[in-house]
């Protein structure tokens, strides 16, 4: 991008192209601005939206009211339907009984595969980032091809044959079940982050604890795992943005009790003639999480995602 | 990625006795002995020549893992500093291949049988009729074209999140604001989102989107009516998903490139579309090819919304090929031709991918 800087010194008397420069500037930041702010507003607003239609009535909502205490009256209507709201949060509600089962399923599956991903992924980056193995004809090279290549694997292909091995097992519609595949499925993309973040510690960090006596497990734990932390941090929620939002496999490979939040979202949107006030209070109670997560974890999504970008 | 001798060089001097040894070929080979008597066990159960009083493979699976074990355990024991490198590696590789390399072996089985899994008949081997049912299903080619025809999309979503990414590269305030935003839509389940802009946002009648489409003179806005727009609305449904990841990739791309590279470029009298063209995009090149292939391969997987939107309709215009065959089982639970289609699709996408890459390859390397 062009910068500015430059013209603000003046050493000679300005010729008219340089005096041209200053609302050709402006006119560009114009431009940016504008091209940032909408694209804010395009992002933004259906979130928004969900958030402001949960508190809609009918009427507001045939209206196309938008903006509340102006052209329409906030009411607890969708969140009263979800249980949540002022009133009913102390009484019994089914929905919500329902909605915290779901909802826990979702944390449990996900915080559990994205850490055994984490896991598994870290030390296998590790290895590959730092020691040469040979496991019949594959080399390093061909290993790390083989974990990354599952990248491309489409959920698809192993579903079905899952399924009936899982019936088999006796592992459908478990949340262990569930949790084995998440794992599978973001475990590439945990070795792709963990090998550039390892690739960028010197191994003179480890010669030296091992000049020192640890062995090479003493050295990975106690020396290189605290180094890699962001790494393993930003890993961690990609995973679990991933495995929250999965609805492929939850919807095929659970019925009753290890339905996680898409999978009810899903169901409920199904059905016609649901009220929009109730989904929206639905939608948004589901994605409320990730918003608080992706604003307040915003830097390690993004080194998360920038990782391996530059090479 | 160093091809030969190791990184991190040790200096180790095992003295393997031999009981050590033995014992560690014990563990392991007893223990997979074990695996082999429970999994023999499992099988004359369901074959129904014994009664072990086994309900599933469960215990096979427990076996399994306690062999896995023993093997990892098994590798420190027989070859000392070398088996704790292994280990590394080992629990990972044991998992993806029990978890992907045997499901697919078993996939290979199930494509070429008639299995309909709420038939009490089991699996029935039928040889090529899948393939032959397959090559004469209009739908699944369609949603083969498709495909295509979403991955395509992919140009004008490269293209909308360079300049983004130009944008927020730029020297702006609050660009922590912007950057926040502009991630949020990465952040937000398939699902949810189907609710948000595809149900309730573009419903034809009270959705904005529709008022803002009337208001600007369109009479009867129907977003999911005609196949092109119904294709059209999914692209930009899945683009607005999507675009956070290409520009966040693309702006990991740009901040690495060194400053004096543009400065040059301006003391050389090149205005901004020229040094855009002649030095950012070409530096951006491979930056670019990776964003792009990645996309691809999370573009290739396209279902959730497409499943919770439209369930492929109207008349499968906007069927991608996991949300047919999510639909066929679905409907049928026939699992043999199901899993035929996802494998064919898999051999398709290895097909184009090995070509994509290998051409990308050749296109990035004079260049960088």
């Amino acid at each position: 991008m062009r910068k500015a800087g430059m013209s603000d010194v003046q050493i000679f008397k300005d010729s008219a192209a340089d005096r041209s420069f200053r609302p050709k500037w402006f006119t560009g930041r114009l431009f940016v601005y504008g091209l940032l702010i909408l694209w804010a507003f395009i992002c933004l607003f259906p979130i928004y939206w969900t958030l402001t239609t949960s508190f809609k009535m009918a009427p507001d909502v045939m209206k196309g009211n938008l903006i509340p205490w102006w052209d329409f009256t906030p009411k607890w209507l969708g969140w009263k339907s979800l249980g949540l709201s002022p009133d009913t949060i102390g009484a019994d509600s089914t929905v919500r009984d329902e909605f915290m089962k779901r909802f826990t399923n979702s944390a449990i599956t996900s915080v559990i595969s994205s850490v055994l991903a984490v896991m598994l992924g870290s030390l296998a980056a590790y290895g590959l980032s730092r020691f040469s193995y040979k496991f019949l004809w594959m080399g390093n090279s061909d290993i790390s091809f083989f974990f990354l290549s599952q990248l491309i694997l489409p959920p698809v292909v192993l579903a079905l044959p899952m399924l009936v091995l899982y019936k088999e097992l006796a592992l459908l519609d478990t949340r262990i079940g569930l949790i084995l595949l998440y794992t599978l499925s973001v475990l590439p993309i945990v070795i792709w982050i963990m090998r550039d973040q390892f690739s960028s510690i010197p191994t003179e960090l480890e010669e030296a604890a091992l000049v020192d006596g640890l062995s090479i497990w003493g050295a990975f734990i106690t020396i290189i795992l605290p180094i890699a932390l962001p790494g393993m941090v930003a890993a961690f929620i990609l995973s679990l943005v991933l495995t929250w939002n999965e609805y492929f496999f939850a919807a095929l490979l659970t019925s009753t009790h290890a339905n996680t939040l898409p999978v009810m979202v899903a169901s409920q949107t199904g059905s016609q003639g649901i009220s929009w006030w109730s989904m929206a209070a639905l939608s948004w109670a589901a994605i409320l999480p990730l918003i608080v997560i992706g604003v307040v974890l915003e830097r390690y999504i993004i080194k998360g995602m920038a990782a391996g970008a530059i090479k | 990625m160093s091809g030969s001798g190791d990184l991190l060089h040790v200096v180790s001097n095992d003295n393997i006795s031999n009981s050590r040894k033995a014992w560690g070929r014990g563990i392991i080979w007893g223990s997979g002995l074990l695996m082999a008597l429970v999994a023999l066990a499992q099988l004359m159960q369901v074959q129904g020549l014994h009664d072990f009083g086994l309900t599933s493979w469960r215990p096979t699976l427990y076996a399994y893992i306690f062999w896995a074990i023993c093997l990892s355990w098994g590798q420190v024991l027989l070859y000392g500093e070398q088996g704790k490198r292994t280990l590394f590696v080992l629990p990972a590789a044991l998992f993806v291949i029990s978890l992907t390399v045997f499901p697919l072996l078993f996939g290979l089985v199930i494509a070429f049988s008639d299995w309909n899994l709420s038939s009490p008949d089991g699996r029935q081997f039928n040889g090529l009729a899948n393939v032959r049912q397959m090559w004469a299903d209009p739908f699944y080619w369609n949603a083969l074209l498709n495909m295509v025809w979403y991955v395509l999309a992919i140009l004008v979503e490269y293209t909308i999140a360079f300049g983004l990414a130009l944008a927020l590269n730029a020297e702006i305030r609050a660009r922590k604001f912007f950057r926040v935003a502009f991630l949020l839509p990465l952040m937000l389940s398939p699902v949810a989102v189907s609710w948000m802009i595809g149900k309730s946002m573009l419903e034809a009648r009270f959705g904005p989107v529709a008022r803002l489409a009337k208001f600007l003179g369109w009479e009867t806005p129907s977003f999911f009516g005609t196949p092109g727009v119904a294709k059209a609305t999914i692209m930009l449904m899945d683009a607005w998903t999507f675009i956070p990841f290409m520009m966040i990739m693309i702006l990991a791309g740009l901040q690495a490139i060194p400053k004096e590279l543009n400065e040059a470029a301006k003391v050389d009298g090149a205005n901004g579309w020229r040094a855009f063209w002649e030095v950012t995009f070409p530096m951006m090149l491979p930056v670019s090819i990776t964003a792009i292939l990645i996309r691809i391969i999370f573009k290739l997987k396209l279902a959730d919304i497409v499943i919770a939107v439209t369930s492929g309709g109207p008349g499968g215009a906007t069927d991608t090929v996991t949300s047919f065959i999510f639909r066929e089982y679905r409907d049928r639970s026939n699992v043999g031709y199901g899993t035929l289609l996802a494998m064919f699709y898999l051999v398709l996408i290895i097909i184009v991918m090995t070509i994509l890459m290998k051409l990308a390859d050749r296109f990035a390397r004079p260049r960088t």
